[in-house]
């Protein structure tokens, strides 16, 4: 039996781990973290669950530890927010090419300078090469929802890779909204026992992890990492579609909203979705061909499949929520647009850098971003990459 | 575990999850002695057997057998010369190490 209830994103999340009930959780408990440790260590210290709470001295100490306790074999979690990622760099990468499959709550909020701890994606799309899948969320329930099935996919045996559970800072993770949560024993048969074949506390074995790898290795060592991205492609789509099948919820790569006969589209990720949806709601009204794909899963990037939902659009705006300093595009912009290249689908694309540290989305926003593509597919555009909501 | 799937022909499948070695001692089977440009020599007729090379070496290339020190295992020595630093009786030298 499903349980309504009303939570922020942050206590979604840490909900959803009380249910899970990991062995370990290094974390760093001091802003920019979240409050999802927060919420978690009195989940420990009330002997709500097993786990073993760390607090460590930095976030760079955290995915250290981390590493640790995964190689040590014991299911793991972290949680961290902008400059707190930025500080877990060097061990992001650490812990994917040791194939850890550790699971970090992230709420994403920007990079500073200039100071700031609001939302946008800075701190996720830097990692977004770091060799972790991310999947995003636009709603509470969703980062609900994604937290319950990150160990299925990061576990499972054709993965192996630690995995980023994103959602918007203070948009999602500080607003309270009404939610679905499934019952714990719902939740622990879903998730299952952590099983791994090879750990370090295993006594009936003997391991190394992390060696060095000379030139004539490594790059085999990088070809192999990439297999099980490639992997975890499918293997999201099938633990998707089990969860659908308890909760009827969810949606495995991307949704598509409105699309069927679309002509004008955006491409988004993360909360801005359900400014978008109103947007596309108003001008379906007023018999205007639009609609919206939403991104949940970014890495892996299901580029032949976003390709193939926007075969017949005229136009396609490309939102990025984070600025990349290239003169050319956002991350977003530039998967996209590979993918509509090499499906040999030429169509007019806008990259918008949009709602950097925390600036509001509006409806109007993106109203007016569909107005921009209308005039682009009418008439073309030498305009290709563009702000919006900035004051020029 | 058979390592020769760590061979330097071996395809990317063919590697390990992440690289990782599920046997200890693997380091035996790799000749990390070329690294070194110079090495220590063990003069045999001025050692008094006293043993407090062997635990220093960090590389353990320094054998014993029924308490008796032998000749270096230049498979695995270094060249760090912290042997000749340990050794109070001048039977360990080494080009660049004076006492």
């Amino acid at each position: 039996m499903a349980k309504r209830d009303r939570l922020s994103g942050n206590e979604a999340v840490a909900e959803a781990l009380r249910q899970i009930n990991p062995d370990v959780m290094p974390a760093f408990p001091i802003t920019p973290s979240t409050e999802i440790p927060q919420y978690f260590s009195k989940f420990c210290a009330n002997g709500q669950v097993d786990t073993e709470f760390i607090p460590v001295e930095s976030e760079h100490s955290a995915m250290s530890a981390a590493i640790g306790a995964e190689s040590a074999g014991a299911r793991t979690v972290s949680a961290t927010s902008s400059a707190g990622m930025a500080y877990m760099w060097e061990e992001l990468y650490l812990a994917s090419a040791n194939r850890l499959p550790i699971a970090l709550a992230l709420v994403n909020r920007a990079l500073s300078g200039p100071i700031n701890i609001n939302c946008d994606h800075s701190d996720a799309m830097g990692a977004r090469d770091a060799g972790w899948i991310q999947l995003f969320a636009e709603t509470n329930q969703e980062a609900y929802d994604n937290m319950v099935q990150a160990y299925r996919i990061a576990e499972h045996k054709d993965v192996r890779l630690p995995i980023m559970i994103c959602q918007d800072g203070f948009i999602t993770s500080h607003a309270v909204q009404n939610i679905t949560l499934m019952e714990d024993e719902e939740v622990r048969n879903f998730v299952g026992e952590y099983q791994p074949e090879q750990y370090l506390l295993n006594p009936n074995g003997t391991m190394a992890v992390g060696p060095y790898s000379v030139s004539n290795h490594y790059m085999e060592a990088r070809r192999a990492q990439a297999e099980a991205m490639h992997n975890a492609k499918d293997v999201i789509k099938a633990v998707a579609e089990e969860f659908a099948a308890v909760t009827g919820r969810g949606v495995a790569w991307f949704e598509e909203y409105a699309m069927e006969d679309a002509e004008l589209a955006i491409v988004l990720m993360g909360s801005a979705a359900g400014t978008a949806k109103d947007a596309v709601d108003n001008l379906r009204a007023a018999g205007k061909k639009v609609g919206l794909i939403k991104i949940r899963m970014f890495r892996p990037f299901p580029a032949e499949e976003i390709a193939e939902a926007l075969k017949n659009v005229k136009a396609v705006a490309l939102m990025d929520r984070t600025e990349s300093f290239n003169d050319h595009n956002g991350p977003i912009g530039a998967d996209v647009s590979t993918a509509l290249f090499r499906a040999g689908k030429l169509c007019e694309t806008i990259n918008y850098v949009y709602g950097l540290g925390g600036r509001d989305v509006r409806v109007e926003d993106i109203e007016k971003v569909f107005a921009d593509l209308e005039e682009a597919a009418a008439n073309g555009t030498n305009d290709h990459y563009r702000y919006m909501g900035v004051r020029e | 575990m058979d390592l020769t799937k760590l061979s330097e022909q071996c395809s990317w499948r063919d590697l390990t999850e992440g690289m990782q070695i599920y046997e200890g001692g693997t380091s035996k089977q790799f000749k990390t002695g070329e690294w070194a440009s110079i090495k220590p020599e063990f003069i045999a007729d001025k050692c008094k057997q006293c043993l407090l090379c062997a635990p220093v070496c960090p590389d353990s290339a320094i054998p014993v057998k029924d308490s008796l020190r032998g000749e270096f295992d230049y498979d695995h020595c270094k060249g760090c010369g912290i042997c000749v630093n340990a050794c109070k009786f001048g039977a360990i030298v080494m080009e660049g190490v004076n006492k």
